[in-house]
């Protein structure tokens, strides 16, 4: 684990006019920070007293027991869960400097610069060109070579290139389902995002397809910043920077994944991580 | 207690209860083995009555081409089956049932459509389990009240802005049938559309995709099978509609594409034909055969392609 921080420190974000290296890189600017957000569906209250900041350019992986609240808090950042009917939030969530819980903050801005990718892979019912090329395409880009461009950059983006250069045009519902979710993430690239959220993107894979999501977290974490929930806590342990446990709602440690993992402060997650419970 | 029920124990014996049993199968065996030929009897009853209109259909239409040929039929653009000097071209028909299915299409097309996209992605669930049930309702409204609500409410209405339309034309029933269809679009467009899974919905939302660009871009398109099928169904219920164009656009046997005129479609003909002095064997009642058959032919054909369509636009997910 120390030889990947120390990666790290090196990593230098493209697109960005600052170049942060060395010293810089050790306070790298938060994403996202949560703030006393409280969330109830309906009559249940979900999240409790939420209080997080997350880094940019890291890979931050949120691990607790089902019914936890970590999927609920991931969808509460690109605000996917008000489609949930019945959904109350409080508090505030800023992301660059701006509370995406203002009503008047616009959700579709939100979600371009916020991607998602899904537990089950949800290509659309079209070809794997017209899959890539919708993100780009509703937000205006029409120009047939760029999306061209566009199409074989993200796919090789998400390393799946190779399998489907032969085949763009057919039903993207022919591949596997570790290449549907690989393909869920270059449709998720397309639009160049600046944070990918992952609700367990493995959960329904084998596990050699789960290893070659993993690759690719690896791989995008050197222009993304990535948050993912996984149920699965050596995945979190292999691909995470920091780790966050929830447990009924709350977060009860937040901290680098080496120390989680080795030196927990709270006994709950020891218990939790050693498997004692969830 | 042996609770747990050896063969033996307690008063209940499943085994020789069961054993018991057997022993009267035989009658049992002997009903499960006429049964299903009766079934087939049933069932082969509307497959053998179908047969035998379609051959009727084709026997009679035969007798009515000895005596007027079939290129004068198809090509005749005067129908006079009742004056001293009979003419048969059924084009004033054909004309007369398109020019009102089109009407009726154009306005039951986009109502329905777009009341199916309301009640599929915008509707909430209580709106949705009042409307759809209403809407239903609509569809079991029978044609004739629908015929005259086109003859005595519909048509004064159109005239009352454009006097120069006739008291019986082919636009007021065109636009009741399109009313009367409406339900059939929005209903069957609907079930297909809410077919569609949700995570396609939230794979469009996720990529910062509006509620519209949503609907229009992922639903529609993986729900067109359905949608093309209830139009098709539409058009060919249309086709077949009789009441509502018999009462409200009269029995000129006009060769027009004024709507404003009175038309008269295939079923109206036909009404007015057998309901009328048709003796059997002239030529004007094996005409009805003639146009029956035709009619028969373009519900058939609207059938296959309503199928052939929803196969080739089916987005397999």
């Amino acid at each position: 684990m120390s030889a990947l921080s120390e990666n790290q420190k090196i990593r230098v974000k493209i697109n960005d006019k600052e170049v942060n290296e060395s010293a810089a890189s050790e306070e790298k600017r938060a994403v996202f920070q949560t703030k006393n957000l409280n969330l109830w569906y309906s009559e249940t209250h979900a999240l409790k007293d939420i209080n997080l900041e997350i880094k940019e350019n890291e890979v931050t992986a949120v691990i607790g027991p089902s019914g936890c609240g970590k999927s609920t808090y991931i969808k509460t950042l690109n605000r996917m869960v008000e489609l949930v009917p019945g959904v109350r939030i409080t508090g505030e969530i800023k992301y660059k400097d701006k509370n995406i819980l203002d009503k008047d903050f616009s959700v579709e801005e939100l979600r371009t610069q916020v991607g998602m990718v899904f537990q089950k892979p949800n290509p659309f019912p079209k070809s794997i060109y017209e899959n890539i090329a919708y993100g780009p395409k509703i937000h205006g880009i029409k120009n047939k070579k760029i999306l061209d461009e566009i199409v074989e950059k993200s796919l090789r983006g998400a390393s799946i290139w190779d399998e489907v250069k032969d085949r763009l045009h057919e039903n993207a519902y022919g591949l596997s389902g570790g290449q549907q979710q690989r393909l869920c993430i270059a449709r998720c690239l397309a639009v160049e995002p600046e944070v990918i959220l992952m609700d367990e993107p493995t959960s329904a894979l084998d596990p050699k397809s789960t290893l070659r999501i993993e690759e690719l977290v690896q791989e995008l974490r050197k222009d993304y910043s990535i948050i993912i929930v996984t149920h699965n806590m050596q995945q979190a342990a292999r691909i995470s920077d920091k780790t966050a446990f929830f447990l009924n709602g709350e977060v009860v440690e937040f901290d680098d994944t080496d120390k989680i993992f080795t030196n927990p402060s709270d006994q709950r997650t020891e218990d939790y991580i050693s498997g004692r419970f969830g | 207690m042996a609770a747990n029920g050896g063969s033996n124990s307690g008063a209940v014996n499943v085994r020789e209860m069961i054993a018991e049993k057997k022993k009267k199968k035989n009658l049992s065996n002997f009903t499960e083995k006429i049964i299903p030929p009766i079934l087939f009897l049933i069932a082969s009853i509307s497959l053998l009555t179908t047969v035998g209109i379609i051959l009727t259909l084709i026997t009679e239409a035969i007798e009515f081409f000895k005596r007027v040929p079939f290129w004068e039929f198809y090509t005749g653009t005067v129908l006079k089956p009742m004056s001293q000097n009979p003419e048969f071209g059924v084009l004033p028909l054909l004309n007369g049932t398109l020019i009102s299915t089109a009407i009726a299409m154009l306005v039951a097309g986009p109502v329905g459509i777009m009341s199916a996209i309301y009640l599929s992605e915008y509707a909430s669930d209580r709106a949705r389990r009042v409307l759809k049930p209403m809407l239903e309702i609509l569809a079991g409204i029978p044609t004739i009240v629908y015929g005259f609500f086109a003859f005595t409410f519909v048509t004064p209405i159109i005239r009352y802005f454009f006097p120069e339309v006739e008291a019986t034309n082919i636009l007021s029933p065109g636009i009741v049938m399109g009313v009367m269809i409406i339900p059939m679009i929005a209903s069957l467009s609907e079930d297909a559309m809410s077919a569609v899974p949700n995570s396609m919905r939230e794979g469009a939302l996720a990529l910062g995709a509006t509620k519209l660009e949503t609907t229009f871009k992922v639903v529609i398109p993986a729900a067109l099978s359905g949608i093309v099928s209830s139009f098709v169904l539409g058009i060919s219920r249309a086709i077949g509609e009789t009441m509502i164009v018999t009462i409200a656009s009269g029995s000129s046997k006009n060769f027009t594409f004024d709507i404003t005129q009175s038309m008269q479609t295939m079923t109206a003909y036909i009404v007015e034909v057998a309901g009328g002095e048709a003796p059997a064997g002239s030529t004007i009642y094996y005409s009805l055969y003639a146009v029956a058959l035709t009619l028969f032919v373009f519900t058939l054909l609207m059938n296959i392609l309503a199928r052939y369509v929803s196969r080739k636009f089916r987005e397999e997910y």
